[in-house]
């Protein structure tokens, strides 16, 4: 077994999760069958192989450019509402649980 | 003339012409809705109101003759991953239950833009995770040729939709699968576009260096003509390509002659179900008759594209789920004292169990001791996948292989083994992975009568050839049903 029971509840505070008692064991119990599962990468030699985040700058871009230069047709300059205007403070509010019309409301922060 | 029967160029010179408005069409497809969608649960809210204006502006273009754009009066159905001013947007998830957009998907934009008609937002997986449709946080979505089976996922209203004359069309998002799965399960034309080839602006995020948008449709040409709509660079989303976009519709009819079609035997191997290889080497059959030719080629990583998979889209998905925090938009639990707790319990009551399932491996495999023996192996092992490709499409222009393992298969059957439900897309992920095309069109049926799909996959942007490898088959293709 890979993953423990302390493992799982250091993983869901790293993901603010609280999980009940019942979910931490069914948790221990899926991430290690789909971590076996996984360890089947560890059969390939990856020592001299690119890692790909992202298709972007592989495909559909200039490969004899560089760097950021692949990109640079999403260039633009840097002004106040360029591309859209920005949301009126009563539509950013209108999904919140709770607000007061100026501001987001949550539980007081400071805890002791 | 069945007004739910049209396909899209069928739907918009009827309205041309004006042998029926946009408003009859529009309501056939409600009346239909209201009379079917209760056994099924493709759709999760209609916008009726939104649609029935549209629908006026465009019956007014044609009272006034004026030519109708490519979708004028066309009804559709938008995946709730998109989002929809003014309409509520779910993602499948409690966490965005009362969610309303203060803004538009860009995809949404352009089809209405094109004249589409959007009847409402359809039913999904929570946040486009799963392969069954049974992740939505609402109601599963039924297959309507066979209710006691699942429609697919993540895009299983979408294309339940679609087969149950619900819509004519559909956007559905593809992430592992989610369009092409869904297509082959329910009988119908799934696309997913090169990654890039649609702007992603305003999709709600899953694993954003995986994510498409794309059409599910009746037939080859009405995915094409949805393709058109919705490709193209968009400011709003830097990853969309500066590249032009090709009338799609314009090369369907040119013969597939010549073409070279490539099939990997790592598409055939163990976990194929008899009637599916059956279904697609016969399939295959119908492309050589057609002139195509068929060489083998060789994917020798694919088997470990699930893992390297479920490694970077929970590691993606780890990040951008951590924005529902009970705070701006999302669902907040009730009875909270602290901040942490709110964060908790909103997220713990927001969630269902394998969107935290993914979250939970997500986070796993990009902390502090793990980074590099997972998500950093998955990402080099992507490159592998991604070479396997480049490789294969110097030989050939296409390459075909089934959609999915099996048809669908029952409510419950994989819900509590989520390894299983996973294996479900394995023959899909790849293309995610890799960023190129493909779609999922009919090919046949099982002894049960449910429907297989047959893939076909392209070189990145190259959407083109692989429309016209499908559009070809379908003309000849004979489905019993």
């Amino acid at each position: 077994m890979k993953v423990t029971e302390k493992d799982v509840t250091y993983v869901a505070d790293l993901a603010n999760l609280e999980l009940s008692g019942e979910e931490r064991v069914g948790m221990v119990r899926d991430l290690n069958s789909i971590l076996d599962y996984i360890e089947m990468l560890n059969q390939l030699d990856t020592s001299n192989v690119e890692p790909m985040a992202q298709v972007s700058d592989r495909y559909g871009v200039d490969q004899s450019k560089q760097g950021s230069e692949r990109f640079a047709y999403a260039n633009r300059e840097d002004v106040i509402e360029g591309l859209r205007k920005s949301l009126s403070q009563e539509s950013a509010l209108a999904n919140a649980p709770d607000g007061d019309g100026t501001f987001f409301r949550v539980p007081k922060v400071i805890e002791r | 003339m069945v007004l739910t029967h049209l396909t899209i160029d069928a739907a918009r010179s009827a309205v041309q012409e004006r042998q029926t408005t946009a408003l009859a069409l529009a309501e056939a497809h409600y009346a239909r809705i209201q009379k079917e969608d209760g056994q099924i649960g493709a759709y999760l809210t209609l916008c009726k109101e939104r649609a029935l204006e549209q629908a006026d502006r465009i019956d007014r273009m044609a009272a006034e003759g004026k030519p109708l754009p490519p979708l004028g009066g066309v009804p559709v159905g938008i995946k709730d991953v998109m989002s929809t001013r003014g309409v509520r947007t779910t993602a499948g998830s409690k966490s965005l239950g009362k969610y309303i957009p203060p803004y538009d998907c860009t995809a949404v934009l352009r089809m209405e833009a094109a004249g589409a008609v959007i009847l409402g937002k359809t039913n999904c997986d929570e946040f486009a995770m799963g392969s069954s449709n049974e992740n939505s946080a609402f109601h599963p979505v039924r297959n309507p040729r066979d209710l006691n089976r699942v429609p697919g996922g993540s895009s299983g209203g979408s294309a339940a939709a679609v087969a149950a004359d619900l819509a004519v069309a559909a956007l559905g998002s593809d992430t592992g699968g989610s369009i092409r799965q869904p297509a082959s399960f329910c009988g119908v034309v799934g696309l997913m576009p090169t990654y890039g080839r649609v702007s992603r602006y305003g999709l709600i995020a899953f694993a954003s260096s995986l994510d498409h948008i794309g059409p599910l449709a009746k037939t080859v040409k009405d995915a094409a003509i949805v393709l058109r709509t919705i490709a193209g660079r968009d400011p709003m989303d830097s990853t969309s390509a500066d590249l032009p976009v090709p009338d799609y519709t314009a090369g369907l009819e040119r013969s597939a002659r010549g073409l070279k079609v490539g099939v990997a035997k790592e598409y055939f191997g163990e976990g194929l179900d008899d009637e599916v290889r059956h279904a697609v080497e016969s399939a295959i059959d119908k492309l050589k008759s057609l002139g195509c030719e068929v060489v083998p080629v060789s994917l020798p990583h694919t088997r470990y594209a699930i893992p390297t998979y479920y490694l970077i889209a929970t590691a993606e998905a780890s990040s951008n789920l951590a924005r529902y925090d009970g705070v701006r938009y999302s669902y907040r639990a009730a009875g909270v004292k602290s901040l942490s707790e709110m964060y908790r319990r909103s997220r713990d009551e927001g969630f269902g169990a394998e969107v935290k399932r993914r979250i939970m491996l997500g986070t796993y495999a990009l902390s502090a001791g793990y980074y590099d023996a997972y998500y950093l192996k998955a990402q080099k092992v992507r490159t592998l996948l991604a070479r396997d490709f480049e490789d294969a499409f110097r030989q050939v222009d296409a390459i075909v292989t089934p959609t999915s393992p099996t048809a669908a298969f029952r409510l419950g059957e994989k819900s509590n083994d989520p390894l299983a439900m996973y294996l479900a897309d394995i023959y899909t992920v790849t293309a995610d992975l890799a960023g190129i095309p493909g779609i999922s069109i009919p090919c046949g049926v099982t002894m049960d009568n449910l429907p297989i799909g047959l893939q076909i996959l392209g070189k990145h942007f190259d959407e083109a050839t692989i429309l016209r490898v499908a559009h070809a088959y379908e003309q000849v293709a004979q489905i019993g049903s």
